[in-house]
């Protein structure tokens, strides 16, 4: 095993540019969990099928177990702990999760969050189709779906589900 | 049957408190602890479905910068106990590494500990174990053969329980019957597989002789077992129950994981930390769920009365056991499901094979068995050509036949099945759902209307530990709750286990509101941890609405008793005279004279010389449940009262299937449910909802398959599919409320609702497709190919 | 599931890109949307000395229209295909192909390029390529530049003619006339997003009386490599295509070719059923469309 070596990067993360020394390996996930601290973003599987990781990379939904921290050097990230408006406030669809009960454990919520951000920036008004197919890449084990679809709605402005 | 109380807080909507931190970002789960000089592990696991272990090399990866610690069975095992399995077999040893022999592949053989989980995964990669492999076995039914290859030699067989019951007249109820119809249902090794894998920390601190241990645990008496394993006073061990646990559904026990960890913590003198990948969870994680065969054999009447049953389930619990064989165990307690069966026979045969181990899922074994008893209701109904719902309706348990006893000695406290039944096909509405399924007929799909109608008993006690294993005599199964009223007025409850999704900081702040008529939102809950925390059995069996909510209400009212007993001595007036309202007491005829809440608190924390005799002062109380019906030993025939609590669900589903890709579309999902008393709607709806989606994964998509090798196929999330947003379909609830006579506010239990009966509802509606043309099945998952199969089995049979 | 140790580096431009090849060879990978990649190397599956990181390369996301042929660059997004409408009307196929490739997040990162170098057998694009007889332009440092159709690209699973020292840098879209072509993918996936236990798709252009002018049709999941048949489908050029029984015998000459694999999701016979039956709709769904390509203009 040949001696360690750091390569340095700057990323600006949810506003603000941090700057490290990472090993190449180091994916974005780990690194902002574990060298930034931003323990909001969740590693569920590593192989980039349950969205747990999901980030906003210059604005766009990734998976942040898919892509490693050097290769994020110069880009903006966005991660759960950097959606809502305002210290103390609550955006929109944060909101709307929180009114709908959308999460039980809360363990995929970030990655939740960060698709619905993502569509409702792409999309103001989805359908449930569009919401449906937006978090198709974001497995929950607690909720079956349903009150985070009806959440996303609820922030929307469409018509929710059952027991309304 | 009496009308549902009219309350203030519970049943209403209200926002989860543990939602506000889940939506920024700041949860703690036990991932998230940073300790300082954190360690990492990695693990070495056998590659070999059973093998001997020659020798282990870890000088190379000893020798690497970076290493602290490589550790094998050979050292751990003298220095820790066995864990111990949930039945009498004291020769099926359990360790968190091998030695000598591995008995899985995936079971763990070496961990490195490491700077960094990286360079520990590297040194790994240097460890050089020579195996020689061993016959293996990995179908349950060969593995009852007398000449098969055994699991645990020192047992003398692969059988780990077995045992006959007989309730009732079975033989004559047989003789007696017109009809019998037999069958074989299969239910498929799968699990909850939360989307958290398991993760666990621990630091011991030399100098005050402490463990602490963080960990995403759903577990009855881990601590307990945590320090027995180490060989550490209980009080030497501190496990933090105030990490958020990110799922469980039954099977975050982990006690192997953190009995390594504890262990690795001690040797280094360094934090620790184990988080399974999960690739290690899939395969060596010891998760999976009940994975059984039903033989099954109904005897009933003409008009489609059933009388008796005879049911044998084997169930494949992989290389070892901890409580897995009590999953046999616990339906005994709903045997006959909610149908007036007068007699049973039940052979429960917990067999090991070279598979990885079965832990506790969702329901603890009740959903293969309403299942496998479901699958025979809708035969008997195509066998007497009769309609399944007037079928269930003639065999239903009327609503005022309760409490029913049934014939395994567990009393159902109350129900009414038939009108749950009718709210569902009303809210269907059932004819709009056939018309559904007939325009997919016309179409050219084959569709189907899938029912069920099921039990989820609640209130989880442990009455299948003394049942299975005479020289265990457990029979309480308590949870506790404590609350403390501050001298700024505030108050705060401590509950003594963590939470994996239940939202229980809401369950107790509402409960604690509704009895002391305050503001739920400005009430503080806690987790204590288990140095600090009053006994707790963990939110298993669908218990903790009725075990921490009565345990919280309890505390509650202690509190309320004493507020009163301050303001009748300082008002001079007896209790009868005075009212409670929003935590001020008044006299009920002169309201001026009365005593606020912040008055009262500072009287209790303050001024002894204004206290009643004999209270002492401040403002806590703890009240430690037990379980209602609860305390109550076995027969020798092995009757006993498992559960207090009865939950009903039925679900009716449309599903069609193309008859030529067989790939599976659910169109319509209605679930009628009644849990007595909902404290929190939307958590009940969010747990039915999400059992339900698990239960569509079992039914359709799950599985732990193994090759004929006794390797895994299914260890990625790209081969075991847990259902998305797409295959799940929008659900509707319909509820209803017949409270228990048992609990504090009539409620029920709900943890497992919607998968105790969606697999049930979802195979019959893929039955019901299949009828027309003449096909079948009786095994999940009903995968498309699977579904190809019976299809292409019937055109074969038919021509 | 942490990957072995390897250097970075993100040249500036596709020459120093080639010039690191040339140097590092079999040790080096290319990384551009990492959507395999980087699960492979977590695995450790794959574990480059070196990895070039292709991402920022502008000269691989270029996009060029001109008559007959559409030249994207390789390193061009999914996603940013997804959202080109304009290029959708020029290429049906691989709008219809993309709506089943994984998930939001997947696209955004994944590369066309990336997808048909990866030469999952299963997979969309390297179908919808196929199926369009796309031409791949790839390049080196010491070869130069060099063309080839993708249908002698795919080699095997996960296996495809890209040498060592080589870049895929963009791919040539054939298009077809817009009056008169339809496209269809379809495909079998227990989960939405995954891939498929078998996929078929197929583009076929007609006249305004509805006879088949040119045609081609194929499967994914159902061997090595993803098949097309142009010659099978030959047969339907001079045809009405609203013939169920010439569709159903080119599928099932098609299939008759395969050589699907057996694990547990699916048997081989399974999926030669799946391949005959879809290419069947893909066929059928196609004319629909080409036949309303003229209602759409009208």
């Amino acid at each position: 095993m040949s001696k360690i070596k750091l390569t340095s990067i700057a990323i600006k993360v949810n506003g603000v540019v941090r700057e490290a020394q990472v090993e190449p390996r180091t994916t974005l996930v780990d690194f902002l969990r574990d060298t930034l601290f931003l323990t909001g973003t969740h590693i569920g599987c590593e192989h980039g099928v349950c969205g747990a990781c999901s980030v906003l990379v210059d604005g766009d939904p990734v998976r942040s177990c898919c892509m490693f921290a050097v290769q994020a050097d110069g880009l903006s990230v966005t991660t759960v702990e950097g959606l809502a408006p305002e210290r103390g406030k609550l955006s929109a669809i944060q909101d709307a999760f929180c009114e709908k009960h959308a999460m039980q454990c809360g363990y995929c919520t970030p990655g939740m969050l960060i698709a619905c951000h993502a569509l409702v920036e792409r999309n103001p008004h989805p359908d449930e189709a569009a919401i449906r197919e937006a978090i198709s890449g974001n497995l929950c084990r607690c909720t079956g779906y349903q009150q985070i679809v009806d959440a996303v709605k609820h922030a929307t402005g469409a018509k929710s589900g059952a027991h309304d | 049957m009496t009308e549902p109380r009219k309350f203030r807080y519970i049943g209403r909507h209200r926002r989860a408190v543990e939602h506000r931190r889940f939506v920024v970002g700041k949860g703690r789960y036990a991932a998230d602890i940073q300790l300082q000089g954190l360690l990492h592990v990695a693990i070495v696991a056998s590659p070999h479905a059973h093998a001997k272990i020659i020798s282990i090399d870890t000088a190379a990866a000893l020798a690497m910068p970076g290493v602290h610690a490589v550790l094998t069975g050979e050292e751990l095992n003298v220095n820790t106990e066995a864990m111990l399995p949930g039945v009498d077999a004291p020769q099926v040893k359990r360790y968190p590494l091998a030695h000598g022999v591995a008995r899985y592949s995936g079971e763990w053989v070496v961990a490195i500990v490491a700077e960094s989980r990286a360079l520990a995964e590297d040194a790994a990669e240097l460890v050089e174990v020579e195996y020689e492999p061993l016959p293996h076995i990995v179908d349950p039914e060969q593995a009852l053969q007398a000449d098969a290859p055994l699991v645990h030699a020192a047992n003398g067989s692969n059988v780990i329980f077995q045992r006959v019951f007989n309730w009732g007249e079975v033989d004559a109820h047989f003789a007696a019957a017109p009809h019998k119809l037999s069958y074989r249902a299969r239910w498929a090794r799968s699990s909850t597989v939360p989307i958290e894998t398991f993760a666990v920390s621990a630091w011991s601190n030399d100098a005050t002789g402490i463990l602490d241990v963080w960990a995403s645990i759903q577990m009855p008496k881990f601590p307990d077992q945590l320090a027995r394993a180490l060989r550490m006073p209980g009080n030497a061990v501190r496990v933090h129950f105030d990490v958020d646990v990110g799922g469980s559904y039954g099977v975050k026990r982990g006690l192997k994981h953190a009995v390594l960890v504890g262990y690795l913590a001690r040797k280094t003198g360094r934090p620790v930390r184990f988080i399974e990948d999960r690739l290690e969870n899939m395969r060596g994680g010891d998760m999976q769920g009940p994975d059984r065969i039903f033989d099954v054999t109904l005897a009933f009447d003409g008009r489609g009365i059933i009388r008796s049953m005879r049911m044998r389930a084997v169930d494949d619990v992989g290389a070892y056991a901890g409580r897995s064989p009590l999953q046999l165990g616990k339906p005994v307690g709903a045997i006959i499901g909610p149908y007036r069966i007068a007699s049973v026979q039940y052979e429960a045969i917990s067999v090991m094979t070279n598979k990885t181990p079965q832990e506790a899922v969702r329901g603890f074994g009740q959903a293969p068995t309403n299942y496998a008893i479901e699958t025979g209701i809708d035969k008997v109904a195509r066998y007497l050509n009769m309609d399944r719902i007037e079928l269930r309706l003639r065999n239903l348990i009327g609503k005022d036949e309760f409490p029913y006893l049934i014939p395994s000695g567990t009393t159902y406290d109350s129900g009414d099945y038939a009108t749950v039944l009718g709210k569902a096909l009303d809210a269907a509405p059932l004819a709009e759902i056939e018309k559904e399924r007939d325009a997919l007929r016309a179409r050219g799909q084959l569709a189907g209307i899938g029912i069920s109608t099921c039990l989820e008993p609640s209130g989880g006690n442990s009455a299948f530990e003394p049942l299975f294993n005479p020289k265990n005599q457990t029979t309480t199964w308590m949870d506790s709750c404590l609350i403390r009223i501050d001298l700024n007025e505030s108050i705060t409850a401590l509950m003594g286990t963590s939470t994996s999704g239940q939202a229980h900081e809401t369950l107790v702040s509402t409960v604690v509101g509704e009895v002391l008529d305050r503001e739920p939102d400005s009430i503080r809950v806690l987790h204590a941890d288990s140095l600090n925390a009053l006994p707790s059995n963990s939110p298993v069996g669908s218990r903790m609405a009725i075990m921490l909510g009565g345990a919280a209400a309890g505390a509650a009212k202690k509190l309320r008793a004493k507020l009163m007993r301050i303001a009748a001595h300082n008002l001079g007036l007896p209790e009868s005279e005075l009212v409670y309202q929003d935590g001020n007491i008044a006299a009920k005829t002169e309201p001026a004279k009365r005593l606020t809440w912040g008055q009262l608190v500072e009287i209790a924390h303050r001024k002894i010389h204004q206290m009643p005799k004999g209270d002492e002062p401040g403002l806590q109380e703890k009240f430690v449940l037990e379980v209602p019906t609860g305390g109550k030993l076995p027969t020798a025939d092995g009757r006993v009262q498992m559960y207090p609590c009865h939950s009903f669900e039925t679900h009716l589903v449309l599903a069609s299937l193309d008859p030529q890709t067989c790939k599976v579309t659910v169109h319509r999902y209605v679930c009628g449910h009644d849990c007595g008393v909902m404290i929190s709607p939307d958590v009940v709806h969010g747990m039915t909802y999400g059992g339900i989606a698990h239960g569509l994964g079992a039914a359709l998509m799950e599985k732990f398959a193994f090759s004929d090798d006794g390797q895994l196929l299914s260890g990625t999330f790209m081969d075991y599919l847990l259902p998305s947003s797409m295959e799940v379909p929008s659900i509707s609830i319909v509820d209803h409320c017949t409270p228990s006579p048992l609990t504090e506010f009539g409620q029920k239990g709900s943890g497992e609702a919607g998968y105790l009966g969606g697999p049930a509802a979802i195979a019959s509606a893929i039955n019901d497709a299949l009828a027309p043309v003449g096909a079948s099945i009786d095994a999940l998952p009903m995968t498309p190919y699977a579904l190809w199969h019976a299809l292409a089995r019937a055109e074969k049979n038919s021509s | 599931m942490k990957a072995a140790a390897f250097d970075y580096v993100r040249p500036d431009s596709l020459r120093e890109t080639l010039e690191l090849l040339e140097q590092h060879g079999d040790d080096a990978k290319l990384i551009a949307g990492g959507q395999s990649l980087v699960p492979m190397m977590a695995m450790r599956l794959t574990r480059p000395a070196l990895l070039i990181d292709i991402n920022r390369l502008a000269e691989l996301k270029n996009l060029k229209r001109s008559a007959g042929s559409i030249l994207m660059g390789a390193g061009t997004r999914q996603r940013s295909v997804e959202d080109d409408t304009a290029l959708h009307a020029q290429l049906p196929l691989v709008k219809c192909a993309l709506a089943w490739v994984g998930h939001a997040q997947t696209r955004n990162r994944g590369t066309v390029g990336g997808s048909l170098v990866h030469a999952d057998p299963s997979a969309e694009l390297p179908l919808a390529a196929l199926i369009l007889d796309a031409r791949l332009h790839l390049k080196s440092k010491a070869k130069g530049e060099r063309e080839l159709p993708v249908s002698e690209f795919f080699l095997g699973p996960m296996f495809s003619d890209t040498g060592a020292t080589e870049c895929l840098t963009a791919i040539e879209w054939p298009v077809w006339e817009r009056q008169g072509t339809g496209a269809a993918f379809d495909e079998v996936a227990i989960r939405h997003g995954d891939f498929a236990l078998a996929s078929a798709a197929a583009q076929v252009q007609v006249d305004a009386q509805g006879v088949c002018l040119r045609a081609n049709v194929g499967a994914g999941g159902v061997d090595g490599v993803p098949r097309a048949f142009p010659a099978i489908a030959e047969r339907l050029v001079g045809q009405r295509l609203d013939n169920d029984d010439l569709l159903r015998s080119v599928a099932v000459d098609a299939t008759a070719t395969c050589e699907p694999g057996n694990d547990p999701h699916a048997s081989a016979e399974y999926r030669r059923h799946l391949a005959t039956v879809l290419m069947e709709r893909v066929l059928r769904q196609a004319a629909w469309a080409a036949a309303a390509s003229f209602e759409g203009s009208k």
